[in-house]
């Protein structure tokens, strides 16, 4: 059963927390560039996108994710992934996504490469 | 008291010939003593049956009758004298005998003199008229009374039967669907419905129940709520007849049962499939002419085990079905002819469709059975055509496969035992979230791997989702078709799609490094994933129609893909 799309901002310091939940299809569009802005809003120099509650993403998604991927690139952010199925974690590595998204299990030990602001 | 004030409160008596085949009494108060009020308020009442001599005799008298001097043998006469009574006055209207005055012994114990009966006779003459005529208004007031309540009784009945008719038809892409419902009385035994199924699938019914009115109402009633009941769950229109069947069989009042035509349509496809419960043959219009839908079986009700022999057919683009109820066939000229099938056929044979030809139909029968006609029987009528708009849409999109474009080969047609799932779907966006639940369940029963059901999940969704952008261009008129099969230890799932955005053309591989430097755009994701999920996807073209076979060997093998 597909599941609307919603987003949660954590402002955790230095690096927020983007809670997804649902389905990140189509219809994630702008609910999840949205997320993203208001989490970046603060500069922060990495942004964790959280998916351990999205129950499916699709190619459309993916091409969101490629999308932030490239905002955050351009600012010199770098982002990271948890709660990812194995399942996506292969489409992950598929589309080489996870060469520039680091996929965490458990983001409060892998703590983000750097801190501070950008 | 004196006689005519007597007379006054004895008048309303009880009792007259009733309008029934079986005559009743005659009943008049009887005064014990003509004298006393208190004795002629507990007077009895006593009735003279028809079959009792004294009641010929007092409808032949010209007068009054003096009991002492009758000699008659009549229970009637013993019982009255019994009471007391010594005078008997007949009133008589129209030569019918509706009541009679009784008198018992005068005050002063002399007799009644001529004066007296000369007078009662008067009256009585007088008064039998007026009491009549009062008989009949409150008589005319009951029956009034009686059927204004059945009228209302009626009205309501018919109203619960409306709410088991269809309140809209359905709207079916690509299909235009006219019906017509024609009690003969206030309420009637015939039915139609229309069924949503799973697949988006529809159900048409069409009924008839022995006999007309009420008791027909009510079983026409019970048999479409057991149908509306068990055809979402049963697949085919045979075993949804032989449940009902079943179901009906311990209900069935004596000498009455149902006819019954259930048809499942697809309609994407035209693929129709039905079974017949001993009910009219549905016509069928086609590019060879008129024909029936054949099909047999036992009218509901009747036996206990029945099956239903199940057929399929295919209504091409421009054909049309129309659903009958023996209303129409077997309605009379008035010289006694039957309107009979080769008539309906002939009207099958015009051009008209959907609401024109049920018009057609009607007027016709209308001409034929005469101003003056008491409709014999229920009548019910649903045409069901398959429009060639969505063809034409999807013709006017390519005449054929562009120079350079893939082969025309459409994939080889999968064996029956073969299919796991066969699916339709509206080509409206979001839908591939369907394909890839229902493919997930089809294919459940293999025992795949969780690992490699996702992936396939995700190739469905895919490629579901291609076909409703770019094949149907997100009109849900606009088909998609889902096939699951296992074909020699391979699970194979095709989606076909009506290619209106024209064939799938070498799309250019996704790199994610060009995306992300904005060279290419950040979609483009959908065929590079469905090609890393599965074991193989390969894309047929025929004519504009274009389908993606997923292939996943079933042996084990781990697809692992090198990128």
């Amino acid at each position: 059963m597909s599941r609307p799309f919603s987003a949660d901002v954590v402002a955790t310091a230095p690096e927020p927390r983007i809670a997804l939940h649902g389905d990140i299809t189509a219809d994630a569009d702008p609910g999840l560039p949205d997320a993203y802005a208001a989490a970046t809003s603060g500069g922060p120099r990495s942004v964790l996108l959280d998916f351990a509650d999205v129950g499916f993403m699709n190619s459309t998604g993916i091409a969101l994710v490629v999308e932030l991927l490239a905002d955050a690139m351009q600012h010199g952010r770098s982002l990271r992934a948890t709660g990812l199925s194995q399942h996506y974690r292969e489409i992950f590595e598929i589309t080489r996504l996870a060469e520039h998204i680091t996929v965490v299990a458990d983001p409060a030990t892998e703590t983000a490469a750097a801190g501070g602001t950008a | 008291m004196t006689l005519i004030g007597t007379l006054r409160q004895r008048v309303p008596f009880r009792g007259r010939r009733s309008t029934g085949t079986e005559p009743t009494g005659v009943t008049a108060l009887a005064p014990g003593d003509a004298g006393t009020t208190a004795a002629t308020s507990a007077a009895p009442a006593i009735e003279i049956p028809p079959s009792d001599p004294l009641f010929g005799f007092l409808q032949a008298a010209t007068g009054v009758v003096e009991l002492d001097r009758l000699e008659l043998d009549s229970p009637a006469v013993r019982e009255l004298r019994d009471a007391g009574i010594r005078i008997v006055v007949p009133l008589v209207a129209q030569g019918e005998l509706i009541g009679a005055l009784y008198l018992g012994p005068r005050l002063s114990d002399q007799d009644y003199s001529s004066d007296d009966r000369k007078l009662l006779s008067t009256l009585a003459a007088q008064a039998a008229p007026a009491i009549r005529v009062a008989q009949l208004v409150r008589e005319q007031a009951a029956e009034i009374q009686a059927r204004e309540r059945l009228e209302q009784e009626m009205r309501v009945a018919t109203m619960i039967q409306q709410q088991f008719l269809p309140h809209e038809l359905p709207e079916l892409p690509g299909w235009q669907v006219a019906a017509h419902y024609a009690p003969a009385r206030a309420v009637g035994g015939d039915f139609y419905d229309f069924i949503a199924l799973p697949g988006d699938r529809i159900g048409v019914v069409v009924g008839d129940v022995t006999g007309k009115g009420v008791p027909a109402a009510l079983l026409m009633a019970r048999t479409q709520s057991v149908l509306r009941s068990e055809a979402p769950h049963l697949a085919s229109p045979g075993a949804v007849l032989a449940r009902a069947n079943e179901i009906l069989l311990p209900e069935m009042p004596a000498r009455m049962f149902v006819t019954c035509l259930y048809l499942v349509i697809e309609p994407a496809t035209g693929r129709v499939t039905y079974a017949n419960a001993g009910h009219n043959l549905p016509v069928v219009r086609g590019p060879d002419g008129v024909a029936e839908l054949r099909a047999t079986g036992m009218p509901l009700g009747l036996l206990p085990g029945r099956t239903y022999d199940e057929k399929e057919a295919t209504l091409g683009p421009g054909q049309t079905v129309l659903l009958y109820s023996d209303g129409i066939d077997e309605a009379h000229a008035p010289d006694g002819e039957m309107f009979g099938l080769p008539r309906v056929r002939a009207l099958m044979a015009s051009e008209a469709t959907g609401s024109e030809l049920v018009d057609h139909v009607l007027e016709s029968l209308h001409a034929f059975v005469g101003r003056d006609w008491d409709q014999e029987d229920d009548i019910t009528l649903v045409a069901l055509d398959r429009t060639g708009a969505l063809e034409a849409a999807i013709a006017a999109r390519a005449d054929g496969p562009a120079e350079g474009s893939p082969a025309v080969i459409a994939p080889p047609p999968l064996r029956a035992d073969e299919v796991l799932l066969r699916l339709t779907l509206p080509g409206a966006d979001g839908n591939e979230r369907i394909a890839m639940d229902r493919v997930a369940d089809a294919v459940s029963p293999l025992g795949i791997d969780p690992t490699r059901l996702e992936r396939l999940k995700t190739a469905v969704s895919e490629a579901a989702m291609n076909a409703i952008e770019y094949g149907s261009r997100s009109d849900p008129a606009v088909p998609v078709e889902i096939e699951v099969a296992v074909v020699a230890g391979d699970l194979v799932v095709r989606i076909t799609d009506r290619g209106l955005s024209g064939p799938l053309e070498g799309t250019e591989e996704p790199d994610l490094d060009a995306k992300l430097a904005g060279s290419q755009k950040p979609r483009g994701w959908g065929l590079f994933l469905i090609r890393h999920m599965v074991d193989a996807m390969d894309v047929a073209t025929a004519g504009p129609v274009q389908t993606v076979t997923l292939t996943v060997h079933l042996g084990g093998g781990e697809h692992v893909e090198a990128v």
